[in-house]
């Protein structure tokens, strides 16, 4: 699967300082985006079919949190989401989702996240990331999110802080955003937490056809318009969480419209707005 | 000035004696090494920093500045040495700075200070703690002296106190650990682990500590040059060979085989980076680098060829 010279083109537009080596000041590097970003956009236009709708609320230059609800067992919302990012966006953009802490711990997964630009899920790196101009993805709904079965995949679960405190501190807009499909392509019928603690995870989705594998089915993105809150992230809990609500209330809304795309009762146009 | 270096022998406090120098200062310095042909200008005296000898120094002299050098690591003492010169001759230099009235005394630290661990974030601040010494306790002996350094903050309000956190050297002198760890034709490494590495060109750590000098920042500071770059890479770059080997094959293959001896807390800096911030050095010094990190690998490759190195 050889990277198509549209993606080897659009990472050469990425507006980031690499260095002569092809790295930039958290490491990451441009050869390792042409290898993951070129094995994930062959699922994304081949495999899946992402349809995109209002990637132009994601700002080109400057700042943001893109955040969303959980769609899948496993991460297949974050790759087909930071691939959007790539494809659909003049200038195109890197996103940057925060791992694991114990994948850092991991030969060769914990090097090839860090020089794809997803760092160890620490606030500093939060910070650092978005005082230096970048794109942050972040899934507040966390491992909860990943472990809704089938029936509860249009359904939001509760939502962390963190991500409103990370966005009042730094002044960074929020873009919200809703993933569907990630449900129908991984239909878990139910989360296995003894298979999970033999392979060191929080659990193995268990899906009709046993593994965990995605299906070919159609995804969706529906990105809505940035939202921006005052604050300088020490505010009472209460003050935080009613922030908090609004997102997932805009979120919720958003997923009731990508539905009606998918539906063919809305169109693009209507969706993205 | 008058400015008093204690450690002035090694290649860095040479460097910086001579660029002091060079800009109009006096130069004293105390070390128990020699430096044979010291320029003309350069006082040194050969004595332990911890005896009284050195304070007879600090009282003829009578120092307005003072730039402490004068600490080792584990790759040059052994533990009880190490402690004895890095916390006792700490200790020293800061009770004769105000026994003798210097007005800024300027400690020379490390960049080890903050560890390396899977949790350690990138680009470190000033006011971290030092995660890193449950699993390399050699650093212990460091990492107290930085902290003692820096309680002379409160501890002597009338000494204006600069503690340097310095990150890696790498140039044609071949000064420091990382140069010393790239000296080989082969440079090993962690299979599946590419850390980070910062490092600064050493014409640019003497413009640092120089810096320190004319500016008298006070307080804790991170240095650094340019942007970090992957061990692998500058391995490369130098023209060196990597060889990647298991971590357990690694850690029973250390002082054999030609690869260097080292403490195995000292594998978690092949694993993860330490990355500093020096945004408020910059700021209360107008330090900015003058070599890029290409330069500077480029000098170390020049004046350490790799066909020349042995394997």
């Amino acid at each position: 699967m050889g990277v198509s010279r549209d993606v080897k083109e659009r990472l050469r537009r990425l507006e980031i300082p690499f260095n002569r080596f092809g790295v930039d000041r958290f490491g990451v590097s441009r050869k390792h985006l042409s290898s993951a970003f070129g094995f994930f956009a062959w699922f994304y236009r081949h495999y899946f079919r992402v349809n995109v709708h209002g990637i132009d609320h994601v700002p080109a230059r400057g700042r943001g949190m893109l955040i969303g609800n959980h769609s899948g067992g496993v991460a297949l919302d974050a790759a087909m989401t930071l691939v959007s990012l790539l494809l659909e966006m003049n200038p195109p953009r890197l996103g940057h989702a925060m791992a694991e802490k114990f994948i850092a711990t991991v030969p060769f997964f914990g090097e090839w996240t860090n020089r794809c630009g997803h760092l160890s899920g620490l606030p500093e790196h939060a910070v650092k990331l978005l005082e230096d101009e970048r794109l942050l993805l972040v899934f507040p709904e966390g491992a909860r999110g990943t472990a809704k079965l089938y029936r509860e995949r249009h359904s939001l679960v509760e939502f962390g802080t963190g991500f409103m405190r990370l966005a009042l501190q730094t002044g960074t807009p929020i873009v919200p955003f809703a993933f569907l499909g990630g449900g129908e392509a991984i239909p878990t019928i139910h989360n296995s937490q003894g298979l999970g603690k033999l392979l060191g995870a929080p659990y193995v989705p268990i899906t009709p056809y046993l593994v965990a594998w995605p299906l070919p089915v159609r995804l969706d993105i529906v990105y809505g318009a940035p939202l921006r809150f005052e604050g300088s992230g020490n505010e009472e809990d209460e003050t935080v969480m009613g922030y908090v609500d609004q997102v997932k209330e805009r979120i919720a809304e958003l997923v009731d419209r990508g539905r009606k795309i998918r539906r063919g009762t809305l169109t693009t146009d209507e969706g993205a707005s | 000035m008058r400015v008093l270096i204690p450690g002035i022998c090694g290649k860095l406090g040479q460097m910086v004696a001579r660029r002091l120098v060079d800009t109009g200062h006096q130069v004293v310095g105390i070390d128990r090494r020699r430096w044979p042909r010291a320029p003309e200008g350069v006082e040194v005296h050969h004595v332990d920093v911890r005896k009284r000898a050195a304070e007879d120094v600090f009282r003829r002299f009578e120092p307005q500045t003072v730039i402490h050098m004068a600490t080792v690591s584990h790759l040059q003492a052994a533990d009880e040495e190490r402690y004895r010169i890095n916390l006792g001759g700490t200790r020293a230099v800061f009770n004769h700075c105000v026994a003798h009235r210097a007005a800024h005394c300027i400690f020379v630290g490390r960049h080890t200070y903050y560890g390396a661990a899977p949790d350690s974030p990138l680009y470190h601040s000033e006011d971290e703690p030092p995660m890193g010494l449950g699993a390399f306790p050699e650093l212990a002996d460091l990492v107290s002296a930085d902290l003692y350094a820096g309680s002379a903050l409160w501890r002597f309000p009338e000494l204006n106190t600069t503690v340097m956190r310095m990150c890696y050297t790498l140039g044609p002198t071949g000064h420091g650990t990382l140069a010393t760890f790239l000296r080989g034709r082969y440079v090993p490494a962690i299979l599946g682990f590419d850390p980070l590495y910062q490092y600064m060109h050493e014409r640019d750590v003497v413009g640092a500590i120089c810096a320190a000098v004319d500016r008298r920042p006070r307080g804790v500071f991170n240095v650094s040059g340019p942007q970090p770059v992957p061990l692998t890479v500058i391995a490369r770059e130098t023209g060196r060979t990597v060889v990647p080997l298991p971590e357990f094959v690694f850690t029973q293959s250390l002082g054999r085989f030609g690869l260097p001896k080292i403490p195995r807390g000292a594998l978690s800096h092949m694993k993860y980076s330490i990355v500093m911030d020096s945004t408020p050095f910059r700021e209360a010094t107008g330090f900015a680098h003058e070599v890029d990190e290409v330069q500077a690998m480029y000098e170390f490759k020049c004046a350490f060829p790799a066909e020349k190195a042995t394997p």
